[in-house]
């Protein structure tokens, strides 16, 4: 008898490609796992961004780790019907971004404006005597900073 | 609720952003710095996964599958506005382009995320999170080249004049307006121009630019109804060269 903990669990192995430490379930990807009685999982998920194209490899990277786990009776849907948002990333998750080298986007109150985006914490030295550089960097998800304290580029997931 | 008065709305608004999308794209590897390079080269790909996001609407609606009505169409059934199909130019005419794009699209996602017809709503309300930072990107650009050098603003000023009547044509009405307002599924396109006028007035004033007096200058319309500029059908030959080498591909 599987449960939606169980299947919790089994998702935390499945990783974001772009960023290898943080799982689908930190980056809060996964929006909803239902069990029936006869066992049949339905996974639903939402893109980070709607460009994105990591999301077809992670929608088959979930499949491809239920099967692993002997699980064949399995739906895995993508929809916005509950749009990600950045403050949906996991405390867990917002720990290995920084470790991984990526500022974590501030929680916020989902009105963007220039504030939070100029003075972004650097994930290297925690200064905050920090630049934007430019909204887009070498993914849909982050944007680029400069650290004027310890003199670095830097990565921030951008919040959205 | 009228399919045919949804459908058109959801062609406008998926064709306008695959077209500004492959124009981005076109940016990759020559923009003037590499910041540049990479802003129109990520916005591109937005547009082209917004474009997507429309197109699957579409198909929930019966239409084809999106790379079948993204790539097999002509250059008369496409319903974008003249003022994206236009050649990227130099850098000046790309970013004002961008300007005048952006801070329109952003209030059309606004005023969808109230959309009645809740499959639209619910695109729109995660998409203007994203294009939230086209805008960004372009009103920072245009406040600091428009207030810099002699040369920067004489050539957004020119581009600003050449890309108006293409811009004001954007708000070329349906032939659903009435249909699509009544019932409460899009504000309309007047709805949309006021309130864009109000922004890109806002940003200019902060220039040495100057908006030149709308009600004397002729909108280009025609694009939402098959009606578009020599420069359309090339880039659509383009864009879909690939796709044409063999429709049946999986990719």
């Amino acid at each position: 008898m599987l449960t939606k903990e169980n299947i919790l669990t089994l998702l935390e192995e499945v990783k974001d490609p772009e960023i290898p430490v943080l799982s689908l379930v930190d980056l809060g990807v996964i929006t909803g796992v239902e069990v029936t009685e006869d066992d049949h999982v339905t996974v639903n998920m939402t893109p980070t961004f709607a460009g994105c194209p990591a999301m077809d490899y992670m929608k088959k990277d979930v499949e491809r780790t239920l099967e692993k786990h002997g699980i064949s009776n399995y739906k895995v849907t993508m929809s916005f019907d509950k749009p990600w948002d950045s403050n949906k990333l996991s405390e867990k998750g917002r720990r290995q971004l920084k470790e991984f080298g990526l500022a974590p986007p501030p929680k916020y109150d989902l009105i963007l404006d220039l504030d939070i985006l100029e003075h972004v914490k650097c994930p290297y030295c925690d200064s905050e005597n920090t630049d934007l550089r430019t909204p887009f960097g070498p993914t849909l998800c982050r944007s680029m900073h400069y650290c004027n304290n310890c003199k670095q580029m830097f990565e921030q997931f951008k919040p959205l | 609720m009228n399919e045919l008065a949804i459908k058109d709305l959801l062609y406008k608004l998926a064709d306008d952003q695959l077209i500004l999308g492959h124009r981005n794209s076109e940016w990759t590897g020559f923009g003037p710095i590499l910041e540049e390079d990479i802003a129109f080269s990520s916005m591109a790909q937005d547009k082209i996964g917004h474009s997507l996001a429309f197109y699957t609407l579409l198909q929930e609606l019966g239409e084809a599958e999106p790379d079948t009505v993204a790539f097999t169409r002509n250059a008369n059934q496409f319903h974008n506005s003249q003022l994206v199909e236009l050649p990227n130019g130099e850098y000046d005419f790309s970013l004002i382009r961008h300007f005048l794009y952006d801070n329109a699209e952003i209030i059309r996602f606004e005023m969808l995320s109230q959309s009645s017809y809740e499959p639209i709503a619910k695109v729109a309300i995660k998409l203007k999170g994203e294009v939230k930072y086209h805008v960004l990107h372009a009103n920072t650009w245009i406040k600091n080249l428009g207030a810099s050098t002699e040369e920067a603003i004489l050539r957004l000023q020119s581009s600003l004049n050449e890309a108006l009547p293409y811009a004001l044509g954007m708000f070329e009405q349906s032939t659903y307006e009435q249909e699509l307002i009544d019932a409460g599924i899009y504000a309309g396109e007047e709805a949309v121009k006021a309130e864009w006028l109000k922004r890109i007035q806002a940003v200019i004033e902060k220039t040495e630019l100057k908006l030149p007096d709308l009600a004397s200058i002729e909108p280009k319309f025609g694009g939402r109804y098959g009606k578009h500029t020599e420069h359309l059908q090339p880039l659509l030959d383009e864009m879909a060269e690939v796709f044409k080498i063999d429709p049946t591909a999986e990719w």
